[in-house]
């Protein structure tokens, strides 16, 4: 009797530390998802605000005048804004397509139980992932052999394929039966046929999680812009928006043979509405892309 | 002998020769990574000549380790080493830490479109670029109009020189990659811990235990496995710097160098900067074996323990 009441008493402080719990929780996943929001929604706040506002009382969550002065600023003049996009948009469909085929092909052989040197082919491709010759002999072989200074290609090839992708397809693959290929090939299917007609079309969420990432990257590409292109015309959006943070807009634009009175102009608004249409895509397609996201990061791809 | 190696070849030939298609498909994979990966390694040499790039890698005059010499003597790799690791460890241990103790909350609660919500929103600073992150320092930071010394000013404070300010940039650094990173490893451990049967927590449940004790001797333990490979691929890495990060907010602010000065940017300095070739391959050359080096030995002790959690 008296356990029962002793029983009865712990459940009910038990209660009231889960709850305290439960609300810690709630609490601190929410403050931090704030944190996470915070300096997006200041972006966006600051690109709408009034440059005298700015200069005087500096970016705010909350201005006192809402403007779209920026925009329309950024609208009027777009023309290095379309460049920009023009060739993000360009790397990104083109290194994501080329990628995707050729490291689907090699997941796809190293996958193959009959490929006698699949282990050989594995170290070799993973061994990149452990040494490598650096950023200089890199540099001298992209700018003196190969002949990419300057060339859009050079923002394309050096994210193209990457080991650890190669991986996450192979083990993607490994799901599927290989019951699958021996039926084939006994009904004659040679072994590309098999790849493309049978193998891919089951590896879709594979593709689309590999080809998110690879997306990802060239629409976030600045760096290979940064070490080998030098025509303006040629850069990338996050390489264009890097530009920006150091010289103004305005002089970008005033290089470009834009006449503007510079006296009047808003100048740190310009920067972050920049920012924001450069963004946009991203948070737009992001509700819908995250889960392909989460499901390559789960799969188990840790290890090679 | 002799007849052993022709019947190997002849076996590797026969092979390649039947799977024709099959190694065909592989080529361009391994073209790839020959030409950007493999091409580039004996490139490093270029850390032991005086490079002259008229005459190129191979016929510049051969100098020995003196660029090491160099770069030991006026303490830069020394310094930039250190940073390198200790930022590293930052990130690695706290991010770790911070990323178990989110993906164990959001776990805990209960309403599912809270949990879908939340976990959206701290995602999504993964998907942006650094150079984003950059505008976001700087929109806090700023001295003219940072938001960061608008508050101060508003409590009544002075605006303080945050561009400026070497000491103060070791935490923002942090903050920020906390802040990006988080997101993506806390996934991870959230699947781990969706992967935990149910029956055991009832079983717990059902003896008494509380949510505390629960995620104590429950969830934690069942973490271990993942923390501890996620640590070894870490340290693995360890000499390797986030360069997007590092140039993206300080950039070629020369005051902030001292504390925050890595690996990376410092190579990429040598090259765009003072045209250093041989300067900044050495730094990379002394980063890449370092850094094979430690995944070599890492893996070495890991197999001895316990070979399952071995990464090769």
């Amino acid at each position: 009797m008296e356990n029962v009441q002793l029983r009865k008493n712990n459940k009910i402080k038990a209660g009231v530390g889960n709850t305290l719990l439960q609300a810690l929780c709630y609490i601190l996943v929410g403050v931090f998802a704030l944190i996470c929001l915070f300096p997006f929604v200041l972006m966006i706040t600051s690109s709408f605000m009034n440059e005298k506002e700015i200069m005087t009382e500096g970016f705010k969550l909350i201005p006192n005048t809402f403007t779209t002065s920026a925009y329309e600023f950024l609208f009027e003049n777009p023309q290095k804004l379309i460049d920009a996009y023009t060739v993000t948009i360009f790397i990104t469909i083109v290194g994501t397509t080329v990628g995707l085929f050729i490291m689907s092909m090699a997941g796809y052989v190293l996958n193959r139980k009959d490929c006698k040197y699949r282990n050989f082919f594995s170290f070799f491709i993973y061994f990149t992932t452990l040494f490598s010759g650096g950023l200089i002999p890199s540099y001298i072989l992209m700018v003196s052999y190969l002949g990419l200074k300057d060339n859009i290609l050079a923002m394309i090839l050096p994210g193209l394929i990457s080991a650890w992708s190669i991986f996450l397809m192979r083990n993607f693959m490994k799901a599927i039966p290989d019951s699958l290929y021996e039926s084939a090939t006994i009904d004659g299917a040679g072994d590309f046929r098999i790849y493309w007609q049978i193998f891919l079309p089951l590896a879709i969420p594979s593709l689309a999680t590999v080809g998110l990432f690879l997306a990802l990257g060239y629409w976030n590409e600045w760096y290979n812009a940064m070490l080998y292109i030098q025509t303006p015309s040629k850069y990338p959006l996050q390489y264009f928006l890097q530009k920006m943070v150091n010289q103004t807009n305005v002089q970008l634009l005033i290089s470009q043979g834009v006449q503007i009175d510079v006296s009047d102009l808003p100048t740190q608004s310009i920067k972050m509405a920049t920012a924001v249409v450069a963004t946009g895509p991203v948070i737009l397609f992001y509700p819908f892309v995250q889960r392909y996201f989460v499901s390559g990061l789960t799969v188990g791809a840790v290890k090679g | 002998m002799g007849a052993k190696l022709g019947t190997s070849i002849r076996n590797i030939g026969r092979e390649l020769y039947h799977k024709k298609v099959l190694y065909l498909m592989l080529v361009p994979a391994v073209v790839f990574f020959i030409i950007f990966s493999y091409i580039p390694m004996p490139g490093a040499y270029v850390a032991f000549v005086d490079f002259n790039i008229k005459k190129g890698i191979f016929a510049s005059p051969f100098i020995g380790l003196q660029n090491f010499e160099f770069l030991i003597r006026n303490g830069d790799l020394w310094n930039i080493t250190r940073n390198t690791l200790l930022y590293n460890l930052v990130f690695l241990g706290l991010g770790n830490i911070i990323q178990i103790v989110f993906a164990i909350m959001i776990s805990e609660i209960g309403s599912k479109v809270f949990k879908r919500f939340s976990q959206s929103v701290i995602l999504l600073p993964h998907f942006i670029s650094f150079v984003i992150v950059g505008f976001f320092a700087f929109n806090l930071f700023n001295y003219d109009y940072g938001f960061v010394n608008n508050i101060i000013v508003s409590m009544g404070g002075e605006k303080h020189e945050f561009y400026s300010d070497p000491g103060i940039w070791k935490y923002i650094i942090v903050a920020f990659n906390i802040w990006k990173g988080t997101g993506y490893g806390m996934i991870v451990y959230l699947a781990t811990i969706t992967g935990i049967s149910e029956d055991i927590y009832e079983a717990a449940y059902i003896d008494g235990a509380t949510k505390w004790k629960r995620i104590r001797y429950i969830t934690l333990p069942m973490l271990k496995p993942t923390f501890i490979l996620l640590l070894l691929f870490g340290l693995g890495g360890i000499l390797r710097g986030s360069f997007d990060l590092f140039y993206n907010l300080i950039g070629t602010n020369s005051v902030l160098y001292p504390q925050t000065d890595i690996i990376d940017t410092y190579v990429f300095r040598c090259l765009v900067g003072n045209f250093n070739f041989s300067l900044g391959a050495a730094v990379g050359f002394y980063q890449s074996l370092f850094g094979l080096i430690l995944v070599l030995t890492v893996n070495l002790i890991v197999r001895k323990i316990d070979a399952e959690y071995a990464l090769f």
